[in-house]
């Protein structure tokens, strides 16, 4: 449990992938927060998933 | 198989980098378009067929077979075009590209580019300038008598004009007009000026009344897109020695119809992709809504192709005006195209990127892994033939174009015994 008690002790820094959500709650918070636009790969389409795969060598 | 593509990636993109498109004169399309005839008609876009065409795209097409003489009036150019005696084929088809309907017709003035690095031709027609144009499905009396003017005044006046200047590099003009609020699509402002600076001490020399060298500069000086169908063929000339790059996922042609967006890829030389084209989100002039716009239309995506028009918004910031949105979205659009390309232009650095090179070169891979599609900025045609621009907007390609081509690369390199 130290290392996350150390954690929360010092002033977080945080990367917020996905829900727009938490990353407004963060700042107005005053949290340092960043937000990443990510997304599931070709938008989750098992198909294209499968082609991408299949060109990188990937089964 | 990865490293194939990179490799290739690498040489379609550098490839592209070394193209030097140049102004060698103007000609017509009669004498100068390979495969064109009396009874052709090209037009932008992949190809389609009569009944399948959007109103711009027919008007167009009624207001050439008039002024070609082909037709006396709209009635008897609705029969002919109708009857299977025109042949209609993309401008892409033949070294061609043209705005909007893209309508070229056997006589009409087209301007002459050359790719110095690789020799290939690309031809374009004179912008008409704003309004009730044919590229947007006018076919009036007023609209065949410009086209008239145009061919028989400006291409003449021009042609001389070029023969004395020599041959003028659109790499380097277009590389500083993305540095002056232009993004070489949309906004062509910088251009069009910088285009008159170069040829007026030439023109003014020429051998034609002091009447028609006044209107040649008036005409050109009215219509701030007069460079779009400079920029265009620039982009064209540079994309076309892509074709046929084994193993290239890059994209080498974009284009619509008005019914049909198509795409190229240089792995797959000269398949086209297509998809119904969107419509255009935007600013509508008074009176008009998105009720009233056409599909997609016109050949002038090839500048995004080629990493400029909205893929340098940024470096335009006025055009929001236009299309709507903040400076800080044409920054974004711009930041998010660097996702889907394979490089960095080597010629068009932005200054609000930092002198960053514009995203160049779309990677087909690249858009389906992060569903982020090209962003395009483009003016917005009235969906019934004659009545012309009614806004202007962004719009992107469906995602459809580039799922099928993907799936026609793996199927080629399965084929190939590559995976």
């Amino acid at each position: 449990m130290k290392p996350l008690n150390g954690l929360f002790g010092k002033q977080l820094k945080v990367v917020n992938l996905g829900l727009e959500a938490f990353y407004e709650d963060l700042k107005s918070q005053s949290v340092e927060v960043v937000q990443v636009d990510w997304r599931p790969p070709a938008g989750g389409n098992e198909k294209m998933l499968s082609l991408l795969g299949k060109l990188k060598g990937k089964k | 198989m990865e490293e194939r593509i990179l490799r290739a990636n690498q040489e379609a993109f550098d490839r592209l980098q070394l193209a030097q498109p140049t102004i060698v004169g103007i000609g017509t399309a009669g004498e100068d378009i390979p495969g064109m005839d009396k009874m052709t008609v090209l037009h932008a876009g992949p190809p389609i067929t009569w009944d399948r065409m959007s109103g711009p795209l027919r008007g167009a097409i009624v207001g050439g077979l008039i002024y070609e003489g082909l037709a006396k009036d709209e009635a008897e150019a609705l029969e002919l075009a109708a009857s299977g005696k025109i042949t209609f084929d993309s401008c892409h088809h033949h070294n061609a590209v043209g705005p909007m309907a893209g309508v070229t017709t056997f006589r009409m003035p087209v301007w002459k580019l050359r790719n110095e690095a690789f020799g290939n031709m690309a031809y374009c027609t004179l912008n008409e300038g704003l309004g009730k144009v044919l590229r947007y499905g006018a076919f009036s009396e007023e609209v065949i008598d410009r086209l008239k003017w145009m061919e028989k005044v400006l291409a003449p006046v021009l042609k001389a004009t070029l023969a004395l200047a020599g041959p003028i590099d659109l790499k380097t003009m277009i590389a500083q007009v993305v540095q002056m609020g232009d993004e070489g699509h949309n906004r062509n402002k910088a251009g069009t000026s910088l285009l008159i600076r170069e040829l007026a001490p030439y023109l003014v020399m020429t051998e034609f009344s002091d009447e028609d060298k006044r209107d040649v500069l008036k005409f050109m000086h009215s219509n701030d897109h007069f460079f779009l169908n400079l920029t265009m063929p620039a982009c064209k000339c540079a994309l076309d020695p892509l074709e046929g790059i084994e193993n290239s996922t890059m994209v080498y042609t974009m284009a619509r119809n008005g019914t049909d967006f198509g795409i190229r890829v240089s792995g797959l030389g000269n398949r086209w992709f297509t998809a119904p084209a969107e419509i255009i989100d935007g600013l509508f002039f008074p009176g008009f809504t998105k009720e009233d716009a056409n599909p997609d239309i016109g050949d002038s995506v090839i500048t995004e192709t080629c990493g400029i028009g909205g893929f340098a918004m940024a470096t335009a910031p006025a055009i929001v005006q236009f299309v709507g949105g903040t400076p800080q979205d044409a920054f974004n659009f711009t930041s998010s195209m660097y996702e889907i390309t394979i490089g960095e232009s080597t010629a068009f650095k932005l200054p609000p990127m930092n002198f960053r090179g514009s995203p160049t070169g779309i990677d087909i891979m690249k858009v389906i892994e992060t569903q982020i599609r090209p962003i395009i900025n483009t003016g917005i045609a009235h969906k019934n033939a004659g009545v012309g621009q009614v806004g202007a907007g962004l719009v992107r390609p469906p995602m459809k174009c580039f799922e099928d081509a993907l799936e026609a690369f793996v199927v080629d390199a399965q084929s190939r015994g590559l995976i």
